[in-house]
């Protein structure tokens, strides 16, 4: 269910391989520049291509909060610090108080690389996890959201959504109805996932990751480039007076599942089709209306073929589209959040993100896929996001005036 | 705020000593002994064959939880919006995983990798059933029982026409057990309707406060509502299995409660 009330996105910003905050972010997707290469993470030997956040090493919780320490938080903090968004959001606790600002994030796999570096660390006699182990802090997928309440010091109701690659599109929608009923009156939304082996060797195990940077929607795609990334959003109801003309507003949500299969989407793309038209449904849009199209896009013949389906059954051929992940990789629970973030970019600028790394679209897809970045007024864009287990969900977003 | 509100129209439950509802009201009402037996997870016979050779214990738990609460409602798995909430997912196969990426050979299988996604259970549910319907998943910790049930009852008042609420909390192997001491199996299902719809077993009211948790009088049973996640429910079911009009608080996060208003 999502309901009819208009939010804006008060502040927004991304990090990923692309750099930290909103003007890498812009600056990459101008000059086509994509942030893959090849993968040297940690102590994965995978003949592949990763989206690494450049630092996030570096990155120093505060002290009270070191049992939170792990790469996903130190991401999530990195991400928080950028384009004044924690000020922002700080601003917003203050007026309207920190219970009535809720916090929702999408991640897949939370802190998990710690848990996998300390199964190396086993004690040899008793077979113990190392003392520096936190299972709240780092492991449990609500670590993430735990540590973002604490640092921003919020109170409202809270949750981590994991519904594996479309983890952070659903926070809106949670965050919409709770808004909608007046139990909270903003929420921090967004997403973030961070490498790990768990991922890198897994989506190798189902020979989906490409030893080459991905190629979504091309002839010779052969899968995905996984990658890294905080992506967050402040979710406010849209003033009655002093509205700002060209804020970005969240005008619908669309969520479905295939029923399908656990780690392969129906070939026909229904349940995507029915979570595009959910949220046209839900903005009260038609087709026609939608100006671009941030697809799923993995990367993958089966993702990108079932996409294609889903699109062309619905909106026909000529809508422009296009995947981000040849620049971005696939940023998994992050990437909802992230793709967002960029449809926002692209209300604001009119630049619609030729995808990277596609040669030759294949000539069964019939998308209207773009390879070049194309300037125009874009006034409603599209986001789609398909996850693991069939859980689908489309972000409707448009500009105000 | 206003109370969000809606109808209860089947309830499921399984957990060490816990076999199905009826059982655990008997419990409740102290008409039967409590037992702190191993929890007893059924085959999930509603799975196609393939899927059902791959379905692990948490799967099997939610699923029998939501097969038990849907045949008492009589309602229709294939219409209905699903929210999972679980603290840790599937701690076996989270274990397996981690002891192959610490291993030489780090070739996890993809069934252990498709079913490390904590959406697992929803995505066997939805296959089990052909329910193409919107479904989330959650997690929050100690307070995964009352996320879920808040994010239910606020699908409902956007206009839901039911929605099933499942809360599912298994134990991990060691080592990870010693840091996550969760005993056994745990798992409560409610299918929650429009207020005042026909058939129903109780009205629910939830407001978000500040008082202290309802704790439980029997030792055991309070121990089993603090140490598995899914077990913060525990005193709603009590107060259904009384039949009792009360105000139950459940624990949600830090010092905000769910105030649960349970008319009979």
């Amino acid at each position: 269910m999502s309901p009819a009330v208009p939010l804006q996105l008060t502040r927004f910003t991304a990090t990923s391989c692309l750099g930290s905050g909103l003007a890498s972010s812009r600056a990459a997707l101008e000059q086509q520049r994509s942030g893959l290469a090849p993968c040297r993470f940690e102590s994965a030997r995978l003949d592949t291509y990763i989206g690494e956040v450049p630092g996030v090493d570096d990155v120093k919780l505060p002290s009270r909060l070191q049992r939170f320490d792990c790469r996903n938080n130190r991401l999530a903090l990195l991400g928080l610090q950028q384009d004044n968004f924690e000020a922002a959001v700080r601003t917003s606790a203050a007026r309207w108080g920190h219970r009535r600002v809720g916090v929702f994030l999408g991640t897949s796999t939370s802190g998990i690389l710690s848990t996998e570096i300390a199964f190396r660390r086993l004690d040899p006699v008793t077979g113990a996890l190392p003392g520096d182990f936190h299972y709240l802090g780092s492991h449990n997928s609500f670590s993430l959201v735990d540590f973002v309440r604490r640092y921003l010091e919020l109170e409202g109701p809270a949750g981590t959504v994991c519904t594996a690659c479309s983890s952070s599109a659903k926070v809106f929608a949670t965050a919409q109805r709770l808004i909608a009923l007046d139990l909270i009156d903003a929420a921090l939304v967004g997403g973030v996932d961070s490498l790990c082996l768990t991922t890198l060797y897994g989506f190798h195990s189902l020979q989906l990751t490409s030893a080459a940077p991905c190629r979504p929607f091309d002839a010779a795609r052969d899968g995905l480039s996984i990658g890294e990334a905080a992506a967050y959003a402040l979710l406010e109801r849209v003033p009655g007076s002093n509205a700002e003309p060209d804020s970005i507003r969240l005008l619908g949500v669309g969520e479905s599942s295939d029923a399908y299969h656990m780690s392969s989407p129906h070939p026909e793309g229904t349940g995507a089709r029915s979570a595009m038209q959910a949220a046209l449904t839900a903005a009260h849009a038609t087709p026609a209306e939608i100006d671009y199209i941030n697809l799923h896009g993995t990367g993958t013949p089966s993702n990108d073929s079932a996409e294609d389906r889903a699109v062309t059954a619905l909106f026909g051929a000529a809508t422009p589209c296009s995947s981000t992940k040849g620049a971005t990789g696939h940023a998994l629970g992050a990437a909802g959040a992230l793709e967002a973030v960029l449809c926002a970019l692209t209300l604001q600028s009119g630049l619609m993100p030729g995808g990277l790394n596609t040669r030759q679209q294949d000539p069964r897809l019939k998308v209207n896929y773009l390879t070049a970045n194309r300037r125009a007024p874009v006034r409603r864009v599209l986001s789609n996001s398909f996850g693991f287990g069939g859980a689908n969900c489309a972000l409707l977003f448009g500009r105000a005036a | 705020m206003t109370p969000l509100i809606a109808s209860l129209q089947g309830v499921g439950v399984l957990g060490p000593g816990f076999d199905n509802w009826a059982c655990t009201a008997a419990i409740l009402r102290h008409e039967a002994a409590y037992q702190a037996l191993a929890t007893l997870l059924p085959a999930p016979g509603v799975l196609p064959s393939a899927e059902r050779r791959r379905a692990g214990r948490i799967i099997k738990l939610a699923l029998a939880v939501g097969a038990e609460a849907l045949a008492q409602a009589g309602a229709d798995a294939r219409t209905l919006p699903t929210v999972f909430s679980s603290s840790g997912g599937d701690g076996d196969n989270c274990h397996e995983i981690c002891m192959t990426l610490a291993s030489e050979d780090r070739q996890i299988s993809p069934t252990r990798f498709h079913n490390s996604v904590h959406n697992a259970a929803s995505g066997y549910w939805s296959i089990a059933y052909g329910c193409t319907r919107p479904s989330t998943s959650l997690c929050a910790g100690d307070a995964s029982f009352g996320a879920g049930l808040l994010e239910a009852m606020a699908q409902l008042a956007c206009g839901a026409e039911s929605v099933m609420v499942l809360a599912y909390d298994a134990d991990y192997p060691q080592p990870l057990r010693a840091t996550r001491a969760i005993p056994d199996a745990f798992a409560i299902a409610l299918l929650l309707a429009p207020a005042q719809s026909e058939r129903a077993l109780a009205q629910l009211q939830l407001e978000l406060v500040g008082e202290s948790p309802t704790t439980l009088n029997d030792p055991q049973l309070e121990a089993l509502r603090l140490s598995i996640p899914a077990a913060r429910g525990l005193p709603l079911l009590e107060s259904l299995a009384l039949r009792r009009a009360a105000v139950v608080y459940l624990d949600y996060l830090d010092s905000t409660r769910l105030a649960i208003g349970v008319s009979v």
